[in-house]
């Protein structure tokens, strides 16, 4: 097996306050490899967006990693000191974020954003930059790119607007790319266009994405695997088709049951009860337990015991249904399925 | 005509706003006033007991539609009839008695519920102001049920909106909606602010009061997956115009409109059939400056002269599904049969 590009070992973000500390991200283990998009899925509140965070070392404080490593072509980066970090992010790791909006500063031209990251990154001169920036706007489809090039981002659309930030997060060619919601705040039309360049784009750099999202459906065209987070941890995690077709965890079957499918007619969703806990009520055991459907068939364990990742049939669950027929993984780090 | 079958009846429905400059920059600048017309001409019928769903992107007008039909704006042009009565031409009297008969779910269950007032209060709304109700331990009886209705415990009367997650708030603002007793709701994006599971869990209860008390739905949403989900008839907006209505399985499996083909071909694929996206070019123009003819022409893969210079009229079919395009008329199109 080729080394992962990036490995993630029993993550843990917590969250200083008054009322005491909150686990917002708790003993997480992920690898992603070269090449591979990573989907994350998870409901508000999942912890999905701090782990994209905490991987491009942009917790806002007081969130801090509390424990855990994360290695990036096997060099340890959650410990470097933010300067060093400064040359990784952009260079190594792109980011690109829900709100296209937010994410350009609107006092500058695209042009100068995308040109400053270039020579920040990479050893050119402006004018070849400049070429650089016209070339990846070109690339990502935004029509007559040596003009738009002089254009602030309000002078742009929702959909073009992530265009631009898709470029920029390209810009110094990095080898992963965390990308945190980017289609939400788009039409499906243009969620559509957004999805197919992210893809295209990828595969002809060999750049590898962990998508983080809400979307399921996203995640079903774009990812090769996909972990399913709730509160905090990793509940299932495997190749795409597996988790969504032959989902192993009671909270994965809840949540396919759960999204109304086009053509297909049901009379009733599938319908988890309650909703996800709190950060500072995290039932002890499975944190999923008091929604569990099937925690009867299991036990008291399931209320005492927290399950690591299991070997569920063709994926992994973290619980305890699993526990006889796979062997047990006590680290909670999750083996390589994809071949 | 008050026993007739139809509910609501919106009659070539237009509202515009105007958007220009203040008065004295128009005048130094030269400029015209600009109008943005919302919803440019929109008819169609709500039948007791069924869901009609507007679905269509940003912009196109949807929301308006909903805040027309229940009196938040007054319409520029046309007329919405209410079980017979016309609503611009009933007396003040009559008004207040149709009003009571029709509610209002909104998107974002934080903003609408006023944060100061406890939940038994805000039930309790529409039950005084309506002057349905004046003795308390009625109200208080009767706000008790209706928490239980909407899956809630009595208790949860004294607390405040923000002791609740977003479902349960959104069951607060259905709770509210249904307290007056109406046979007609409408609901502008119920699920959009929700996670799956808890989306899953409004939409069936959506459907349970639905079966229980014979209510009818006007539901406005972008997701198609939750429309195909819970309408009978679907109507297709683009840029303030409906394009295509018929009921939910006939849009799906035999979409007639370019439009609304393309809306369905864009939405993933959760099945993961292989089928591939066809991401549209374009995206929506800016309705100030709307295209002529038939407005959806730039985008539309089958669109000729007459497109462009002639707006299209609405065709009805004998099954009462409508479409409004020349490529269809004309039978230049080649009709998509879902897989």
């Amino acid at each position: 097996m080729t080394t992962p590009l990036l490995e993630v070992k029993n993550l843990r973000v917590q969250f200083p306050t008054r009322r005491g500390l909150l686990t917002a991200v708790d003993d997480i283990s992920l690898t992603i490899a070269p090449g591979e998009v990573l989907g994350v899925v998870g409901e508000s509140g999942a912890g999905k967006s701090l782990t994209g965070a905490a991987i491009i070392g942009l917790l806002e404080p007081p969130g801090r990693i509390a424990s855990g490593e994360i290695l990036l072509n096997g060099r340890r980066i959650d410990n470097l000191p933010p300067d060093e970090f400064r040359k990784i992010r952009g260079r190594e790791i792109g980011a690109i974020f829900q709100d296209p909006l937010t994410s350009l500063n609107p006092l500058y031209t695209v042009g100068r954003q995308i040109t400053e990251t270039i020579l920040t990154h990479l050893d050119v001169t402006p004018a070849q930059a400049k070429q650089r920036a016209i070339d990846l706007l070109n690339e990502v489809g935004i029509p007559a790119a040596d003009k738009r090039i002089d254009h602030y981002p309000h002078q742009f659309s929702g959909g073009m607007r992530q265009r631009v930030v898709i470029s920029l997060a390209l810009a110094a060619q990095p080898k992963l790319i965390i990308a945190d919601e980017p289609t939400t705040a788009l039409d499906v039309s243009i969620q559509a266009q957004i999805i197919t360049l992210l893809k295209k784009l990828c595969r002809e750099h060999g750049t590898s994405v962990m998508l983080v999202t809400h979307d399921m459906g996203v995640i079903a065209e774009t990812a090769d695997r996909v972990a399913v987070m709730y509160a905090g941890r990793i509940a299932e995690i495997g190749p795409v088709a597996e988790v969504i077709h032959n989902p192993q965890h009671p909270y994965t079957v809840g949540l396919m049951g759960a999204i109304p499918n086009l053509g297909e007619e049901v009379e009733r969703l599938t319908q988890i009860d309650g909703s996800m806990p709190r950060l500072n009520a995290i039932p002890t055991g499975c944190a999923f337990n008091p929604r569990c459907t099937r925690k009867g068939e299991v036990g008291v364990r399931c209320t005492t015991e927290r399950p690591n990742l299991l070997n569920a049939g063709n994926t992994q669950a973290a619980c305890w249904l699993y526990s006889d027929t796979g062997t047990t993984n006590t680290t909670n780090t999750p083996q390589s399925v994809a071949a | 005509m008050k026993n007739s079958n139809v509910l609501l009846e919106v009659r070539d429905v237009a509202r515009e706003f105007d958007v220009s400059k203040p008065w004295l920059n128009r005048v130094i600048e030269g400029q015209p006033k600009s109008i943005l017309k919302a919803v440019d001409g929109v008819s169609f019928t709500i039948n007791r007991g069924e869901t009609l769903s507007l679905v269509g992107e940003s912009g196109c007008g949807k929301s308006t539609i909903a805040r027309v039909v229940c009196g938040l704006y007054a319409p520029s042009r046309g007329s919405v009839v209410f079980d017979g009565v016309d609503m611009a031409k009933a007396s003040v009297n009559e008004q207040q008695q149709l009003r009571k008969r029709f509610q209002m779910i909104f998107q974002d269950p934080y903003a609408s519920l006023n944060p100061r007032w406890r939940v038994g209060k805000i039930i309790a709304e529409p039950l005084i102001s309506h002057g349905i109700m004046t003795d308390k331990v009625e109200i208080k009886k009767r706000v008790d049920q209706l928490l239980t209705q909407v899956g809630l415990s009595p208790l949860d009367q004294e607390k405040f909106p923000h002791e609740f997650s977003g479902g349960q708030r959104q069951r607060i603002s259905i709770a509210r909606a249904l307290s007056s007793n109406p046979e007609f709701l409408v609901c502008d994006e119920p699920t959009s602010a929700l996670d799956v599971s808890v989306q899953a869990q409004i939409l069936n209860l959506m459907k349970d009061l639905q079966r229980e008390f014979g209510l009818t739905y006007l539901f406005i949403s972008h997701n198609l997956a939750v429309v195909s989900h819970i309408s009978t008839r679907v109507g297709v907006m683009y840029l303030g115009r409906l394009v295509e209505m018929a009921d939910t399985k006939t849009i799906f499996n035999r979409p007639l409109h370019p439009y609304t083909q393309m809306l369905l071909s864009a939405i993933p694929d959760l099945k993961m059939t292989g089928k591939q996206r066809t991401p549209v070019a374009g995206e929506v123009p800016n309705p100030l400056n709307p295209p002529s003819g038939c407005t959806f022409h730039p985008r539309c893969p089958y669109a000729n002269d007459r497109c462009k210079s002639e707006a299209p009229k609405m065709i009805v079919a004998d099954d009462g599904s409508m479409v409004s395009c020349h490529a269809v008329e004309e039978k230049r199109i080649p009709i998509r049969l879902a897989a």
